[in-house]
């Protein structure tokens, strides 16, 4: 076996059996269950408590309301405003809802009144308030004798479908945006995660051997160059699988979940985030949706985007966690001190990250954004998302070659630095010097 | 010859940490590489074995110019020695022994060999970090003859070794040593390496400032110094032939002008009837060597 792959083999190894890996692998697909769970608790949890209201409609406007997401509207039956009050004291009632008169149909606000001791629940006081505008609504629309089906002809929704003036049949709709976001979200989000996180392992692990001192032993059987390429290769095999791991189990806690529930109804799923006045989505129009998404995403050019992918990955992996090996290999024995060097490496991730999240969303194609692309500190994340969107062919190749040129320059460069600072004890480190010791001979 | 330096310089930016240093040591030699902190010495055990490269002049190792296959003879031990704290024993030994190019088997071999004569076969599966300290140093020094290197080098060997350890591994030095296998071996506990040394080299702000056979460098530091104890008294007019240097009673250590001269004092007071019980010249230690030499060079430093 050659040097290098008992390197990787020891790098792996000993990190796959540690227990706080195998803890964390399996905890964190455990804790998504339990997440899912509490949320689908929750939501149950909310529609089961139902509150009585009667209402006081003083004006005449609203007659008979339907219940609705846990709420009961009764109808006050003749009694007046203090006897209702006197049967929310007894806890016949949760609620009095008084509604005054509308006076001018000119106002634009109305404001009613509810009378109860206990709080109400943001949920219920937006089921109250949609329910009640419909009704004045309705009551508007009855009394100045229009006809409620002319009314509804004046809604039209608008769709914009980007259609290319040259180029091939293939055509952009307007989900295209909606599946790039979704592609280059998760692939920007897998890529800023594997980087910082086991970039600091590759760094810790080099710190970890510099103050065991066990690595002017190991300079002495393999070449320095060796020793920092196996902990990277071996640090990103570790990531993979652990990455794998979550992908495989976490598909294995969404299967599970229905069986814990009895079946998920999604519209409930998203009952808490859509209250406020969202339109109701009907199903048929919901499944016509997800059709026109899927074709979106059956029309994006999986090949290519995966093959680039893996590309854009192993480049980002290997120029970031090879910059931190490199700065481990300068620190000390004092992690304090380390802060001040990782922060110019941890600058261009975030700036990369911000970058897709406030350029990339606004126009992919801007001129930030394609310099971005290209720049091989910023393209393994913003890349991908803009890839999504049909850039040029020569931009990806361009962004692609440059990629991987730069993470063969990255880790040559940190292994000029890491032979230096790996044997040098007991001195603070400034950037200058750093930069001195890449023009060291051999 | 197993190895040989020859003009040897490595420079970091604008310090020169190794300036022109030639030395050669012999098969079976031990050999001991001395110098104040500082002076090279890291610098240049780094480049015998081949962690770094010198910026002009050549190493040779067995006859032949260092190259990659070099650190599968070499045994380091380094000053700034460890071990990974997590591992298991067996695998650490493993790992470190197939990295210097020994099959998975032979290295089994080897390393059940080396437990079994420190008598710590038991020890496999114990963890690096639940070892004392002077147990783990043992570990090192498997490590680093495990794969039987032709040439060990030794940086401090003893630091960290209660008395007992120490003449095991002392022990285990000498009978590496008669098996022919040469050592060279730094530190700066200089009864050491009067104890253990034939040849040494003194290095010194990178320069090589003295290099030689022990005994003859010792010789070559003498100062014609001479005591002598008797019974009775010593002649009135002594010290007016020689030139005593300390006087104690019944002894006296004397300069003589030459080595001739001490078979003129010893026939000077048997003469005088004096009864001689104790006769010898004092040879400088290699304590005053070092110091003389290394104090020497700071003179005409700063002059």
């Amino acid at each position: 076996m050659s040097k290098l792959s008992l390197i990787i083999k020891r790098e792996y190894l000993t990190r796959v059996t540690k227990k706080s890996f195998i803890i964390g692998t399996l905890l964190a697909p455990l804790g998504l269950l339990v997440y899912m769970l509490v949320i689908v608790g929750l939501t149950k949890y909310e529609s089961g408590s139902e509150i009585k209201v009667a209402v006081l409609d003083e004006g005449g406007m609203v007659k008979q309301i339907p219940d609705d997401k846990g709420v009961r509207f009764i109808p006050s039956g003749g009694k007046n405003l203090e006897q209702l009050k006197a049967e929310v004291s007894e806890k016949k009632l949760d609620g009095v809802l008084q509604i005054p008169p509308l006076g001018s149909f000119q106002k634009k606000e109305h404001t009613i009144f509810f009378y109860s001791d206990a709080k109400l629940a943001p949920e219920k006081s937006n089921v109250i308030e949609r329910k009640i505008a419909k009704k004045i609504r309705e009551y508007k629309i009855d009394s100045l004798g229009l006809d409620p089906s002319k009314l509804e002809m004046l809604d039209t929704e608008i769709a914009i479908d980007p259609e290319k003036i040259t180029g091939t049949g293939e055509d952009d709709s307007k989900y295209t945006a909606g599946v790039g976001l979704a592609i280059g979200g998760i692939m920007a989000f897998i890529m800023f995660f594997m980087v910082t996180m086991y970039g600091a392992m590759v760094m810790r692990s080099v710190m970890e051997e510099k103050t065991n001192r066990i690595v002017e032993v190991m300079m002495s059987s393999v070449r320095p160059f060796e020793l920092m390429l196996g902990k990277i290769i071996g640090a990103g095999a570790v990531g993979l699988t652990q990455v794998l791991a979550w992908i495989i189990l976490s598909g294995a806690v969404f299967l599970i979940v229905p069986f814990f529930v009895g079946g998920v109804d999604p519209a409930q799923m998203q009952a808490p985030v859509a209250v406020g006045d969202a339109p109701q989505i009907d199903p048929e129009q919901m499944e016509g949706e997800a059709f026109r998404f899927m074709t979106e995403i059956g029309k994006q050019n999986w090949p290519l985007i995966i093959f680039s992918f893996i590309i854009f990955f192993l480049g980002g992996y290997f120029i970031y966690s090879s910059l931190f090996a490199a700065i481990g290999s300068a620190m000390g024995d004092d992690m304090g001190e380390g802060q001040s060097l990782t922060l110019p490496v941890m600058i261009p991730i975030i700036l990369a990250f911000y970058i897709t999240a406030f350029a990339g969303m606004r126009n992919p194609d801007s001129g930030l954004m394609v310099f971005a692309s290209l720049f091989p500190l910023f393209s393994p994340i913003v890349m991908p998302f803009r890839m999504a969107f049909n850039p040029p062919m020569w931009q990806i190749i361009l962004s692609l070659v440059l990629v991987v040129a730069a993470a063969f320059f990255f880790v040559w460069l940190a292994g000029r630095i890491y032979r230096v600072g790996i044997l040098l004890y007991g001195k603070k480190v400034t950037f200058k010097e750093i930069g001195k010791w890449m023009f060291y001979r051999g | 010859m197993i190895l040989s330096i020859q003009n040897v310089v490595k420079t970091y930016g604008n310090y020169t940490a190794v300036d022109h240093v030639s030395f050669d040591v012999q098969k079976g030699s031990v050999f001991g590489l001395l110098g104040p902190n500082g002076a090279g010495k890291t610098s240049l055990i780094r480049m015998i074995t081949t962690i770094t490269g010198p910026d002009s002049g050549a190493i040779f190792l067995d006859g032949e110019k260092l190259n990659e296959r070099s650190p599968e003879k070499i045994g380091y031990m380094p000053e700034e020695r460890g071990l990974y704290k997590k591992m298991k024993v067996g695998e650490q030994l493993l790992y470190l022994a197939q990295l210097k190019g020994l099959s998975k088997a032979a290295a089994q071999k080897e390393i059940d060999h080396w437990l079994t004569k420190f008598d710590i076969k038991d020890w496999w599966s114990k963890k690096i970090e639940d070892l004392s300290k002077g147990m783990q140093q043992k570990i090192q020094f498997i490590a680093t003859i495990v794969h039987k290197p032709r040439l060990l080098i030794l940086d401090e060997p003893f630091t960290g070794l209660d008395p007992i350890n120490t003449n095991l591994i002392k022990d285990e030095i000498r009978q590496l040593n008669e098996a022919g296998i040469s050592i060279i071996f730094s530190t700066h506990r200089m009864e050491q390496v009067e104890e253990m040394c034939d040849h040494i080299a003194l290095i010194n702000h990178g320069k090589n400032v003295l290099y030689g056979e022990v005994q003859s460098i010792k010789n070559q530091y003498k100062q014609n110094l001479y005591r002598v104890e008797w019974q009775g008294d010593l002649p009135a007019d002594f010290g007016q032939h020689f030139s005593i240097t300390q006087q104690e009673n019944h002894a006296v250590t004397v300069k003589l002008h030459d080595e001739g001269e001490s078979n003129k004092m010893l026939s000077h007071l048997i003469q005088k009837g004096v009864r001689i019980t104790h006769f010898e010249e004092i040879l400088p230690t290699f304590n005053e060597i070092f110091i003389r030499t290394v104090e020497g060079e700071r003179h005409t430093v700063s002059n």
